[in-house]
C-alpha cells in the first residue's frame, strides 16, 4: 500500500514540478523569445526595458493581465465562456505525462507517467484542445470569433490525420508506442532523423570493431534506406504539428487581419492570457513530441546513459543535464517555431485544406507502405 | 472588355514550395544574426542614447525669451509674435514703462509673457517676426510636465531658457 502511495506521491511530485518549474517558466520566456526574436528578424530591437535585456518583461505582462478587469460581455453563454479558457490551457499540459524529459534523477524516471499507450495519449489529448478554441469560438456569440472557431475545427480534424499517420513509421521501426522505449530505441540505433548511428564512439574511447560493423553492414544499408521515408515523416510531422498548434503559416483560426482577434476576441484579462498561454504551452508540448520521437529527447551523445551505474554525485549531475538536454532541444525547436512565424505569410483557407488532404495524408499514407515494405525485407 | 488574365507557368520547384520557405528562412536569419551581432542600426535608445550632440544647426526646439547686454528685455511688448502665433500659444500682457525710467522711450514691456507649450507647434515664426530679435527658438526638445499648468512657460522661464545674447544679434544664423 505504501508503495502505491509513494509512487502517486512521485508522479504529483513530477508533474508539479515539471508543470510550475519548467514548463510555465518556459511558456513566459516562449513568449518573450517570439517577441524579441520576431523584433530582430524584422530589424527592430524588441522588449528591452523592463530588467537587464528586457528580461523581466513576461512578469510585468503576467502582473498587467492579472490585475486587467475580466470582463464579460452580457451576450455570451456564460458557462462556456467560462469553461472554454481552461479546456484551452489544460490538455497540452496533460499531453506532458507521457514525455520522458529526462533519464534519472536520484533514481527517479524522469517521465510522469510511464505508459505503454504514450504516442496515442499525446494525440487523444492534445485534439482535446480544439474543444478550447470551438467554445470560444461559439459561445462569445460574435461572428469573428464563430468564424475563427469553425476554421480551427476543420483545420485540427484535417492535420489531425496526417500527424498520426505520420509517426506511424516510427512505431513500425520501434515496435512499441511507449515513449521511454522509443528513447531506448533511439539511444541505441541513433536518433530518428539520422537513424545512422556509429557505434562504439563514447568520450572514454573508440571501439573499431564496432564503428566498423556500423557502418559496413547490409544493416546499416539498411538504416540508410530508412533514412528517406523517415525525413519525409519528421517533415510531414513537423508541419501537421505547426496546423494543429495554429501557428504560422496556419494560424487562420486566429488571423488578426481578417477576424480581428479570432476566437478569443471577447477575451479579456486572465482568461485571455489563459489562451495565450495555451497556445504556447502547445507550442512546448508538440516540440517536446518532435524531440522524444525524432530527436532522442534527453539523450546526449557520447555521454553515459544511465546516471543509476555512476557514482551518486556524477549520477546526478548526469541526470540533471539530460533535463536540460532535453529542454535545451525543445527551446532549439522552438525557436524553429518562431523563425518559421516570421518568415511565411499566411495560407489561404482553400490552399490549407488542399495541403492537407491532397499532399500530407497521402504522403503519409505512402511512407507507412514504404517503411513497411523496407522492413520486411531488412534482416532482423 | 473581359480578358483572362494569363497566370505564370510555375516551374516543378516553384510548384514543390519547399525552395522558396528555405530561401525565406534563410532571409529572415541572416536578418535576425545582423542584429544579433550588431551589424543593423536600430533605433536611438532615447533615455540612454540623446541626440543633443549632433542635433543640427537649424533645429527648433522651445521658444524662449533673450535679454542684451546690459540685461535689459529685449521685448518691448508689440504683440507681433502673439498675433502670428498659428495655435495661438502666446498670450502677452503688455504695461508701460513708468515716468522717469531711462528706457522710458522704450514705452512698452511685457508684464505677462505666457508661452503654452501644450499648444506650441514649434513653427518659429515667432522668431521670424520679432522686431526686436528679442525671442528665438532654442535647441531644448525634452519639454515635460506633469498638469497642463506645468506646461504653460512664464516670462521667468522663458528667461531662464534663453539666457543673454549680447550686439546686434544675426537672428538668422541659427538657422542658416
Amino acid at each position: 500500500m505504501s508503495e502505491i502511495l509513494f509512487a502517486l506521491l512521485m508522479a504529483l511530485v513530477k508533474g508539479v514540478g515539471l508543470v510550475f518549474a519548467i514548463i510555465l517558466p518556459m511558456v513566459s520566456y516562449t513568449v518573450y523569445a517570439e517577441r524579441r526574436v520576431s523584433a530582430m528578424i524584422q530589424d527592430r530591437v524588441g522588449p528591452n526595458r523592463v530588467g537587464p535585456m528586457g528580461l523581466w518583461q513576461p512578469i510585468a505582462d503576467a502582473v498587467k493581465l492579472l490585475l486587467k478587469e475580466d470582463f464579460t460581455p452580457a451576450s455570451v453563454n456564460k458557462f462556456y465562456y467560462w469553461l472554454a479558457p481552461a479546456c484551452a490551457m489544460a490538455p497540452s499540459l496533460m499531453a506532458l505525462a507521457v514525455i520522458p524529459f529526462g533519464s534519472n534523477w536520484f533514481g527517479q524516471p524522469m517521465v510522469v507517467a510511464n505508459v505503454d499507450i504514450g504516442v496515442l495519449w499525446v494525440f487523444a489529448v492534445s485534439s482535446l484542445g480544439v474543444y478550447g478554441i470551438v467554445l470560444a469560438g461559439w459561445s462569445s456569440n460574435s461572428k469573428y470569433p464563430f468564424l475563427g472557431g469553425i476554421r480551427s475545427t476543420s483545420q485540427m480534424i484535417s492535420y489531425e490525420l496526417s500527424l498520426g499517420l505520420s509517426v506511424i513509421p516510427i512505431f513500425l521501426i520501434c515496435g512499441t508506442l511507449n515513449l521511454p522505449a522509443i528513447v531506448k530505441y533511439q539511444i541505441e540505433n541513433g536518433w530518428l532523423i539520422s537513424p545512422i548511428w556509429l557505434k562504439g564512439l563514447s568520450f572514454t574511447g573508440i571501439d573499431f570493431g564496432l564503428l566498423a560493423s556500423s557502418i559496413f553492414s547490409v544493416n546499416a544499408l539498411f538504416k540508410l534506406l530508412l533514412w528517406v521515408p523517415l525525413f519525409i515523416s519528421f517533415v510531414v510531422f513537423v508541419v501537421s504539428m505547426f496546423a494543429e498548434t495554429n501557428r504560422l503559416p496556419f494560424d487562420l483560426p486566429e488571423s488578426e487581419t481578417e477576424l480581428v482577434g479570432g476566437y478569443h476576441t471577447e477575451y479579456s484579462s486572465m482568461k485571455f492570457a489563459l489562451f495565450f498561454l495555451g497556445e504556447y504551452a502547445a507550442m512546448i508540448t508538440g516540440s517536446a513530441v518532435i524531440v522524444t520521437l525524432f530527436f532522442g529527447a534527453w539523450h546526449i551523445p557520447f555521454l553515459p546513459t544511465d546516471p543509476q551505474q555512476l557514482p551518486f554525485l556524477w549520477g546526478a549531475l548526469l541526470g540533471f543535464l539530460h533535463i536540460v538536454a532535453f529542454f535545451f532541444k525543445v527551446a532549439i525547436l522552438l525557436f524553429f517555431f518562431i523563425w518559421v512565424r516570421w518568415t511565411l505569410p499566411r495560407f489561404r483557407y482553400d490552399q490549407l485544406m488542399r495541403l492537407g488532404w491532397y499532399f500530407f495524408f497521402e504522403i503519409a499514407l505512402v511512407n507507412i507502405l514504404l517503411v513497411a515494405f523496407i522492413l520486411a525485407f531488412a534482416p532482423k | 472588355m473581359t480578358y483572362t488574365v494569363a497566370r505564370p507557368k510555375l516551374s516543378f520547384s516553384e510548384r514543390l514550395y519547399v525552395p522558396a520557405v528555405l530561401a525565406g528562412l534563410k532571409i529572415t536569419i541572416s536578418h535576425f544574426l545582423k542584429v544579433l551581432t550588431g551589424k543593423t542600426k536600430v533605433t536611438m535608445q532615447y533615455p540612454e542614447e540623446r541626440w543633443d550632440t549632433h542635433l543640427p544647426e537649424h533645429y527648433r526646439g522651445a521658444p524662449t525669451l533673450v535679454k542684451d547686454e546690459h540685461g535689459r528685455e529685449r521685448c518691448v511688448a508689440c504683440q507681433l509674435c502673439e498675433f502670428i502665433c498659428p495655435p495661438r500659444a502666446i498670450t502677452i500682457k503688455p504695461g508701460e514703462i513708468p515716468e522717469g525710467d531711462r528706457w522710458r522711450k522704450v514705452e512698452k514691456f511685457p508684464q505677462e509673457f505666457e508661452i503654452d507649450m501644450i499648444r506650441c507647434i514649434y513653427c518659429g515664426l515667432c522668431e521670424e517676426v520679432c522686431p526686436e530679435q528679442a525671442i528665438f527658438l532654442r535647441k531644448d526638445y525634452a519639454i515635460t510636465g506633469l498638469s497642463r499648468a506645468e506646461m504653460v512657460h512664464k516670462k521667468e522661464q522663458l528667461y531662464e531658457l534663453g539666457g543673454v545674447m549680447t550686439g546686434l544679434v544675426f537672428k538668422w544664423n541659427e538657422k542658416k
